[in-house]
């Protein structure tokens, strides 16, 4: 067993920079993840970093024009939190070395973004994301902080009293990939989840094969609510054959959408008569859609977004990374010609309820990044601000599990504030299914103290390896695939009550079907048939919430939209949904958006652009 | 055969070792008797496969490298043949993907974001060292042969061990070094735009290793700090913020006997650089500013 002060789960930019904050600290800290730090998807953000840096510019301006992108659901201690620490942070990356885009004087720039009022977007060309994880993971060299690469965690070691409330996480269970050993990471200050995205709960996305969405998963069977996890965005501008990201730094150039017969639609149809292309992303990727909805799509599937304009030196210097994509993955010239793009599945808005610290409703349980929702997100998320959410909240959740006073949050964790329970019945069966054997198990270990606790988590862990390798049963791929087919068909942009219910009923089948799962590689080496199979469980788990909370939900409040009725509705809805895994019965249940301020109150208002 | 055949390692004897001294248990059997379906379902599934491929014209071939030291049948090295029906914009990870998902859950190699940024899938494609996830099919000459990447230990099928890759990596202090901020508590280092420039092809390495798989070199001394890490020495030393005395003790490290007069030229890295780096030329510069730098000090 491994023993340190402070255990991270993941090793992206949430990951690596939660590391160096409570290595600052003085912590023993340590990186558990299943991928190479260089490897996290971090690394395919392109846009940039939203910093009020500038005159003319604050955090003030900054903190509104999210508290808007969210359609009014972020928490404002959250959004306050993101928008006063961005700069100093951005400034610590540069400090780093992150080779940031300048302007003439040899400062970094900065470029218009979606939904911003101002040019407060700093950026490396089209590869933010990857300078920013290249030199935090430098940092992470620097210090010799420890990392254990190609381990997959499996599940916390979390203590079983009956309240959520009550329990402790004492560390993780993790399987070493390359060895194919199960072993354990005591941590006596706390865990930090930043395992990202849940991408693979959809078919059309941008995010990676690795991201399934494993903290969120781990975190709700151990009893940590998840939060608004309806509210997933689609970003408008992806690939058509393969969901590969083209950056909305494009349209922040100038990029110009169109449809089939050359219209350029966001103005000519008056989705956004302001903004245009640089409306919000929700904005855009419903507009896109309805075009093809209505035959003036491409191919009946995509519209164009082109950049020819802007001219050769302009895109090579701030762009370039965009030619080659559309190159490389479409086949499309973007010097001369205009590149086809569609909505795909990119960010959850939701994820692991945390207050502004990255606690959690347990007790030593962390998490940062996009796996949490803290949230400043609320109903969707502004572009440029994934990046300050990993660094600002990571920084915040590593220097509180080592053990920094930060005094008392305002945001509240689990049924520890108010909050009421939902009056919605499912009519599909959701939660656990039958027998509960290994190879499906969930709820913890039993034992007295952390060390027993552990132990017996181990013990669990290599039970159900063994048991995913001796029996015999269907391939997880399958059931991955159904699970994405019927949420990128029926989870999707456009949403109704007919189409939540078939996925539920759906994801139920898949469930039953999971519990005939086997593996069929037989090797301890470097076994992603069993690492992919474990992930598949976390895949059916993610999804089942998030369709939960879509149903439930019937109002049409930022990414979320849904046919019966396609209004916000501030009377009934201006609060957060909740999903408690309950032991295997999931439970549905609310509390308020904090809409509340530092200094001002931010009153919901008409989200147009 | 160009992959080389992995060393039996101690490492493999000790296992045998082990599983020899203990009585089969009733999961060892399980596994024994799931290996002689696994074997028999392969010849099968090749079989049908071909047929199939026979019919339908629109499939690709592949043959592909397997090696598990663990599993018996495939301690071997050998080569399976994959039929994968041709979508328009496949490429070699796509079809991979595909052969594992529809007929070989074993089949291994490491992937993650799809998009040549993650760095995950170089591996050895009709000879060359490419990102699986941007070689397109219909690019290449069938039957497809893929590989792991050569002149690293193969630890299963595609997958190879990095730690030597990353150890030389680590190396080289990859780390922003600096004795001097701005005074302003928020305030940026300066750097100009054409600073940025220099050393922006080298900051695009995604870590995939393709350069030092290619390099002869690297090959012939293990200890040769190789293309990618003397790219990384090149990103820092020319990096106008770190400042004279930093950029010092960078030269000294590449200059050392296993660092960059290693390098004969022969532009192998750069020909495969999946981020288009001009390596080679980057390794040269260095040899030129260490020449100067010691002409200072005569």
């Amino acid at each position: 067993m491994h023993e340190h002060d402070v255990v991270v789960v993941g090793a992206g930019g949430a990951g690596l920079r939660a590391a160096i904050a409570a290595q600052e600290e003085g912590a023993d800290v340590a990186i558990v993840s299943k991928l190479h730090p260089v490897r996290s998807h971090t690394g395919a953000a392109e846009g940039g970093i939203n910093a009020a840096l500038r005159d003319g510019d604050s955090w003030e301006d900054h903190a509104y024009d999210t508290m808007k992108g969210s359609d009014y659901l972020g928490d404002a201690p959250a959004v306050e939190a993101l928008c006063k620490e961005s700069p100093e942070e951005v400034i610590q990356l540069e400090h780093w070395g992150m080779p940031f885009s300048r302007e003439e004087d040899g400062r970094v720039s900065q470029r218009p973004f979606g939904g911003l009022s101002f040019p407060r977007t700093t950026y490396a060309g089209a590869e933010t994301g990857h300078q920013m994880l290249h030199t935090m993971y430098e940092q992470v060299v620097k210090r010799g902080i420890t990392v254990y690469d190609e381990w997959h965690v499996m599940d916390l070691a979390v203590t079983d009293e009956e309240d959520p409330a009550d329990r402790t996480c004492h560390g993780v269970v993790a399987y070493d990939i390359q060895r194919g050993e199960v072993d354990g990471f005591r941590a006596s200050g706390g865990v930090i989840l930043a395992t990202g995205g849940m991408g693979q709960v959809f078919d059309h996305t941008t995010n990676a094969v690795a991201n399934t969405g494993d903290g969120v998963a781990m975190a709700y069977r151990a009893g940590v609510p998840m939060e608004d996890m309806e509210f997933i965005q689609f970003h408008p501008t992806t690939l058509p054959s393969t969901g590969v990201l083209i950056s909305e730094g494009v349209r922040g150039e100038g990029g110009i959408l169109y449809n089939e017969k050359g219209e350029r639609f966001m103005f000519e149809h008056g989705y956004a008569n302001n903004d245009g292309e640089l409306a919000s992303r929700d904005v855009v990727s419903r507009a896109e859609l309805t075009e093809v909805n209505e035959g003036r799509g491409i191919e009946d599937e995509y519209v164009h977004l082109d950049m020819r304009h802007l001219g050769e030196e302009r895109i090579l210097d701030r762009l370039e990374n965009i030619l080659h994509l559309a190159e490389d993955f479409e086949g499309a010239d973007g010097l001369t010609e205009p590149m086809p793009v569609k909505p795909g599945q990119h960010y959850a808005m939701g994820g692991i309820e945390t207050n502004e610290h990255g606690e959690t409703a347990i007790d030593g349980l962390y998490a940062a990044g996009e796996c949490a929702c803290v949230s400043v997100h609320g109903g969707n998320r502004l572009g440029g601000n994934a990046l300050p959410e990993l660094i600002v909240f990571g920084k915040r959740a590593g220097h509180h599990a080592a053990g920094k006073e930060m005094g008392e949050p305002e945001i509240p964790t689990g049924k520890s504030g108010d909050w009421e329970p939902a009056e919605y019945e499912f009519e599909v069966a959701v939660g656990t299914v039958g027998d509960r054997g290994p190879a499906a198990a969930d709820g913890g270990a039993v034992a007295s103290d952390a060390e027993g606790l552990l132990e017996a988590e181990i013990e669990r862990a290599r039970e159900r390896v063994e048991d995913l390798l001796a029996r015999k049963g269907r391939n997880h791929a399958e059931i991955r695939s159904k699970v994405q087919k019927t949420m990128t068909a029926n989870v999707n942009v456009f949403r109704e009550e007919e189409g939540l219910k078939q996925s539920l009923s759906d994801l139920r089948e898949a469930r039953e079907a999971y519990t005939d799962v086997a593996v069929s590689d037989p090797s301890r080496t470097f076994n992603t048939d069993l690492i992919h199979t474990m992930e598949t469980r976390n895949v059916l788990d993610i999804a089942e919430a998030l369709t939960m909370g879509a149903l439930a939900r019937r109002e049409f409040r930022g990414a979320h939209w849904r046919k019966e009725r396609q209004e916000r509705d501030d009377e009934n809805w201006l609060k957060h949904t909740l999903v408690s895994w309950n032991d295997g019965e999931p439970e549905l249940w609310y509390k308020p958006a904090i809409l509340e301020g530092e200094a001002k109150t931010y009153e919901p208002k008409v989200r147009s652009y | 055969m160009s992959t080389q055949i992995p060393k039996q390692t101690e490492k493999a004897d000790e296992t045998a070792a082990e599983t020899e001294s203990e009585a089969p248990s009733k999961g060892d059997e399980r596994r024994a008797e799931k290996r002689r379906r696994a074997d028999e379902q392969r010849r099968q599934r090749e079989a049908e496969e071909a047929e199939r491929a026979a019919a339908d014209e629109n499939t690709v071939e592949l043959r592909v490298f397997r090696y598990d030291p663990d599993v018996e049948g495939k301690q071997e090295p050998r080569f399976d043949t994959f039929h994968v029906p041709f979508t328009k914009g496949m490429t070699v990870l796509d079809a991979l993907m595909y052969s594992r998902d529809t007929y070989d859950s074993s089949l291994t190699f490491r992937h993650s974001c799809r998009q040549a940024v993650c760095g995950s899938d170089a591996m050895f494609v009709n000879g060359g060292q490419k990102l699986a996830c941007k070689t397109q099919i219909d690019e290449l000459e069938e039957p497809i042969r893929v590989e792991p990447l050569p002149h690293a230990e193969v630890t299963k099928d595609l997958v190879v061990d990095l730690e030597h890759f990353y150890d030389q990596m680590e190396a080289v202090e990859p780390y922003f070094q600096t004795n001097e901020y701005p005074d302003g508590e928020l305030e940026e280092q300066r750097q100009t735009r054409e600073n940025r420039e220099k050393i922006k092809m080298s900051t695009r390495c995604i870590w995939c290793s393709a350069c030092m798989s290619s390099c002869n070199i690297a090959a012939g001394d293990n200890e040769y700090l190789g293309p990618a890490a003397i790219n990384k020495a090149y990103r820092f030393a020319m990096d106008e913020r770190e400042g004279e005395d930093v950029k010092q003790k960078r030269l000294e490290i590449i200059e050392q006997e296993h660092g960059v007069w290693r390098c004969q030229t022969q532009f192998s890295c750069t020909e495969v650089c999946p981020k288009d780096i001009p390596l080679t030329e980057h390794i040269q510069e260095l040899k030129r500013e260490a020449v100067k730098n010691n002409l200072k000090f005569w």
